[in-house]
């Protein structure tokens, strides 16, 4: 394919990511380098329907001509990244020289905000992610091998997890998770605890976030695994079968690494949106016991009365980060093999 | 197409009875855990908000006494009418038609474009578009929405479905992109280069030997766009205004900042009344899927 | 057809005749486009302003909970994507913080006879917003409870801990006590309201330096846990939402929730009658003997666009003089504490109105109280919950709220 066909067919998509992704990334790592103007604040009295007091409000007049000299504000440098709501260099500089031991370091560094929500964010793509995988390809193997006419039904109820709006699928379930719903019920009397309570102890509301995001999940690696038996060579199939191959030797020998490519597509994906994870936060009230990156993005723009636009961005490049570290072992196994397919 | 059916002209499947029998108990097991919210909640949009989410004893919610007791009877479609009829919520389908169907078939159309061109192309650059493309998808969506506000209300175009329609395209052109890329390197090349060979130019080929057999994988890409577009809540909330909702920034207005009695339920019936549309099209589009890549390359 | 009508008979009361004569409220022409978040009351407001719609004056409304992420950018352009943001005491603040809204004294001063000197919202002498309704937390009671034990209703919190310490005790109730402690926005509110109620306030005089690691700091701190030895320990995922449903299970006693929820826990068509017929308001308990109820005290009330031509903005606020009118709030008296001429309170906004009369103090409207609630929200679970000391939570939240003041520019 030459240069320009390429381009040809390529540009649309392209064009569309530039716009809508790529310069929005750049804004954002650009914005994360500056910080507000200092505020030139006046002293003056607030009046309302509850009396007066005496505040003081930003000084209007004055900050137009500041803003108007520099639009972006004061240039910061890295040094949003490295304070105490982010990477908190000198907080652990401190944490390290004054601590006795390790376990109070840990703890120390765990109290810093952007490292408690790094530990679930980490834990919950690293016990996930694999658990997606694992389940959804044996759900599309097994479900491969039911009557075709009992497919369509299956396939649609194997998809109602992600289907389901997880704005009141989590409603939903967080009701039904609740000591008194039908499943917290249940558990209580599967345990014999009638005091379990899902939502209060932070192991338990970590346990539900995973067991939430594998069944949110798994139907996505299911319809791709699926889809993907379907191209499976037949031929290679029944040779394999006239060797005298179990069906586990079929499935260990000749589909797994027939669908290696789609469980690393999979694997990409899942990676990156666990990483990301941030709604079931919300939707579980779980925010006492596990904050994620996305969360603090969130408290930063949305949930604050003054956004703090520099501070979420620099939050999110370092998820950017994070995911490309991530990404490292894939990337480089498809480097070589796009080297070698080259 | 033979793989693990349980036929008796099968060698393999005879001696695997037990295996059949654990096979079909994972899958009642996996399809109870999958639908079991959404029956749940299915039978709850017919009651009162007082027995779905009752506090007392969750058996309320199947027997529903205080359905019996508002309405009359045991079920009730308050819920449904309130969502429907009161609320408008057909507007919001409408709407949401509108968005999944544009999303769908643009990203479809731009995706198997770029896709079929970085399956097909070997230089060094199609690797670095692969990363690239990861790497945007790696951008938190609370950050890129926000940012787009100021620009949007500058160009006066905030609010609008098209815009909304095309943000959605953007942020989910990566994901197409790989997903149909891997799709396309599982096509033999033979296919297209044969048809070259041939006298076709690239684009011919490309609809002639191609396009007959990429549905498959089109077909999924497309199960995921559409779910995406269908489901999404951060990028709609914000970037559309009320009158040009979709169905979920709807239901969270039902929801609304504090829940009033009785509105939960129209979100729940909304809910439900939403997902029939799916279930014709997964039914419908379940026979693609199956049928489609291994047909059209023995064909080819 | 339009009614030619002076503004004078406009003012007059000539509005209270239930007639439709003042369909088109008398302006002459331009857009209105209303921002707002989404709950009934403010439906009510928007929906009336909609009536002064004719051929030549557009009326338009937006009711999303998203309002608050949208108005700065929707305010940026030119011309303002709305002319008419609905705001409440902590989001008018980044209007003020970037210029956005413009003074209201002339159109008061004009139009605005309808007004109680109590709805003019003045920063540095000038009218900058019209508040319409009040909101506060208070407490809710359960009066045959209390009764048929011998409880007084609580005045302060060490009552109200003491009350549900015998509740609980004697077994009647097991956590006989709810608030809204989900971390995040709602336990910073509760933390607020603790806090003010010692007298104390959140900044140095005149600065943005932090001033609440003292003992004010602590007693709140320490207030806000003793509550939570009487909480379930599902307490950290209560909102308002989540404790409606507890408190109507007959499984409470005590809680402190938002005023604007009062109609439905009392009101006729709850789903479960006999506790909202037991379900009694009172002003929120003091932090100190003989203090102020420790709530916080807020309003809703509009604000007019800078970035929009005069024509609109003064259709702006006579059709918003149109929608909080006395007359539409007399139709809807139940729906909120309205601040507006002629509200007679109802039963439901005894709480609030408990709350004005003991002199509660209203929510700080400085500039940097939102970066302060965000570091409150955050930083206070954890030593509830018994994982840190209270003195580590003071640190924490004066270093996430050091850090944002900084980047903010508050602080050097």
């Amino acid at each position: 394919m030459t240069h320009k066909e390429f381009m040809a067919f390529i540009w649309p998509s392209l064009l569309a990511m530039a716009l809508f992704i790529a310069v929005p990334i750049i804004s954002v790592a650009y914005q994360s380098m500056f910080v507000e103007h200092e505020q030139i604040m006046i002293e003056t009295e607030t009046c309302g329907p509850f009396g007066c007091t005496p505040e003081v409000a930003v000084d209007q007049d004055a900050m137009r001509k500041v803003r108007e000299d520099s639009p972006a504000g004061r240039f910061n440098g890295l040094d949003t990244y490295t304070n105490s709501s982010h990477l908190a260099t000198d907080e652990i500089t401190e944490i390290v020289a004054t601590s006795e031991n390790f376990g109070e370091i840990r703890d120390r560094i765990m109290n810093l905000p952007f490292y408690k929500a790094l530990i679930f964010t980490l834990s919950y793509t690293f016990i996930v992610t694999p658990l997606v995988i694992v389940f959804g390809f044996i759900i599309a193997v097994v479900v491969n091998s039911i009557p075709s006419f009992l497919k369509g039904p299956v396939i649609f109820f194997s998809l109602l997890p992600m289907i389901v709006t997880p704005l009141v699928g989590s409603l939903v379930l967080f009701w039904m998770i609740d000591s008194r719903g039908v499943v917290g019920a249940f558990l209580q009397y599967l345990f014999a605890d009638p005091s379990l309570s899902l939502k209060a102890s932070p192991t338990l509301t970590w346990v539900t976030l995973f067991v939430y995001g594998v069944w949110h999940s798994a139907p996505f690696a299911f319809v791709v695994f699926y889809a993907g038996l379907q191209t499976v060579p037949s031929d290679t199939l029944e040779s394999s079968m006239v060797d005298g191959a179990n069906r586990w030797e079929q499935i260990r020998f000749v589909v797994m690494p027939y669908l290696l490519p789609l469980a690393t597509f999979v694997a990409l994906m899942q990676l990156m949106d666990n990483f990301r994870i941030f709604e079931p936060i919300i939707g579980f009230s779980a925010s006492a016991s596990a904050t994620s990156l996305s969360y603090l993005i969130y408290t930063d723009l949305r949930e604050a009365e003054t956004p703090l636009f520099g501070s979420a961005a620099a939050t999110s490049m370092l998820t950017i980060i994070g995911v490309i570290i991530l990404l490292l072992p894939v990337l480089f196994r498809n480097a070589r093999e796009f080297n070698r397919k080259a | 197409m033979a793989l693990f059916q349980t036929s008796s002209d099968n060698p393999a499947a005879q001696k695997s009875t037990a295996l059949a029998v654990l096979s079909v108990a994972f899958v009642l097991v996996w399809l109870f855990i999958a639908a079991f919210p959404f029956l749940w909640t299915a039978w709850g949009s017919f009651k009162a908000e007082g027995d779905f989410f009752s506090r007392a004893d969750w058996m309320n919610a199947i027997a529903g006494p205080a359905t019996t007791a508002q309405t009359g009877g045991a079920f009730t479609l308050d819920g449904y009418r309130g969502a429907w009829i009161e609320k408008e919520f057909w507007r919001a389908a409408m709407n949401t038609g509108i968005v999944t169907l544009c999303v769908t078939m643009i990203s479809l159309t731009l995706g198997t474009l770029g896709g079929y061109a970085l399956a097909r192309s070997g230089f060094r650059y199609t690797f670095w578009i692969l990363i690239a493309a990861l790497v945007f998808r790696a951008m938190p969506h609370v950050t890129l929405v926000s940012g787009y506000l100021l620009p949007f209300f500058q160009l006066n175009i905030w609010g609008y479905l098209p815009t909304t329609i095309i943000v959605l395209v953007a942020i989910n052109q990566p994901f197409t992109l790989w997903m149909l890329h891997s799709f396309f390197l599982s096509i033999p090349k033979d296919l297209d280069e044969a048809a070259m060979v041939d006298g076709c130019t690239r684009f011919q080929a490309f609809r002639l030997a191609i396009i007959p057999v990429m549905w498959p994988g089109v077909v999924t890409t497309g199960l995921f766009s559409f779910l995406l577009a269908y489901n999404d809540f951060t990028t709609t909330s914000m970037l559309l205004t009320e009158t040009n909702a979709t169905m979920i920034p709807k239901i969270n207005s039902f929801l609304g900042s504090t829940q009033e009695e009785g509105k939960v339920m129209y979100a729940v019936a909304a809910v439900v009344s939403a997902i029939i549309p799916l279930f014709v099209l997964i039914m419908f589009f379940q026979r693609q899927i199956v049928s489609g890549l291994t047909a059209g390359a023995v064909k080819g | 057809m339009k009614f030619k009508l002076t503004t004078a008979l406009v003012a007059c009361g000539l509005a209270m005749s239930t007639t439709a004569a003042l369909a088109d409220c008398g302006i002459e022409g331009g857009s209105v486009r209303i921002l707002s978040n989404d709950f009934e009351a403010l439906h009510v407001i928007a929906d009336a302003a909609k009536t002064c719609a004719n051929d030549s004056v557009e009326v338009t409304s937006n009711a999303t909970t998203e309002h608050k992420n949208i108005q700065v950018p929707a305010l940026t352009t030119n011309p303002a994507s709305y002319t008419v943001p609905i705001v409440a005491t902590n989001s008018i603040v980044p209007l003020l913080n970037e210029d956005l809204i413009r003074p209201l004294d002339a159109y008061v001063e004009k139009w605005g006879q309808q007004l109680l000197p109590q709805q003019l919202i003045k920063v540095d002498g000038k009218v900058m917003a019209i508040a319409f309704m009040a909101n506060a937390q208070h407490l809710f009671y359960r009066k045959d409870i209390l009764e048929e034990h011998g409880i007084a209703v609580p005045g302060t919190y060490a009552e109200l801990i003491e009350a549900s310490k015998m509740l609980k005790d004697k077994g009647v109730m097991e956590y006989p006590l709810a608030a809204n402690f989900k971390p995040g926005w709602n336990l910073a509110a509760e933390f607020v309201n603790a806090y003010l109620g010692t007298g104390g306030d959140f900044f140095k005089a005149g600065s943005a330096e932090l001033d609440i690691d003292n003992a004010n700091g602590m007693k709140t701190l320490e207030t806000l846990k003793a509550m939570t030895n009487y909480m379930s320990p599902d307490y950290v995922t209560y909102d308002t939402n989540g404790v409606k449903p507890i408190w109507e299970a007959n499984e409470l006693a005590f809680v402190t929730s938002w005023g604007s929820r009062a109609s439905a826990y009392i009101g006729d068509d709850s789903p479960a009658p006999e506790i909202a017929k037991a379900t009694a308001l009172a002003a929120m308990p003091a932090l100190m003997d003989g203090g102020v109820p420790s709530a916080a005290l807020w309003w809703d009330g509009f604000t007019i666009a800078k970035n929009i031509s005069d024509e609109d903005a003064e259709a702006s606020f006579r059709a918003m003089m149109k929608g909080i009118s006395p007359q539409v709030i007399a139709e809807n008296q139940e729906l909120a504490v309205w601040l507006v001429d002629g509200y007679a309170p109802t039963p439901a906004a005894d709480g609030v109105v408990a709350n004005l009369q003991g002199k509660a103090r209203p929510y700080p409207m400085v500039p940097y109280m939102g970066l302060l609630h965000t570091a409150l929200g955050d930083n206070v679970i954890e030593y509830l919950q018994g994982s840190e000391s209270a003195e580590q939570a003071l640190d924490d939240i004066t270093a996430a709220y050091n850090t944002a003041a900084k980047e903010a520019g508050f602080l050097n």
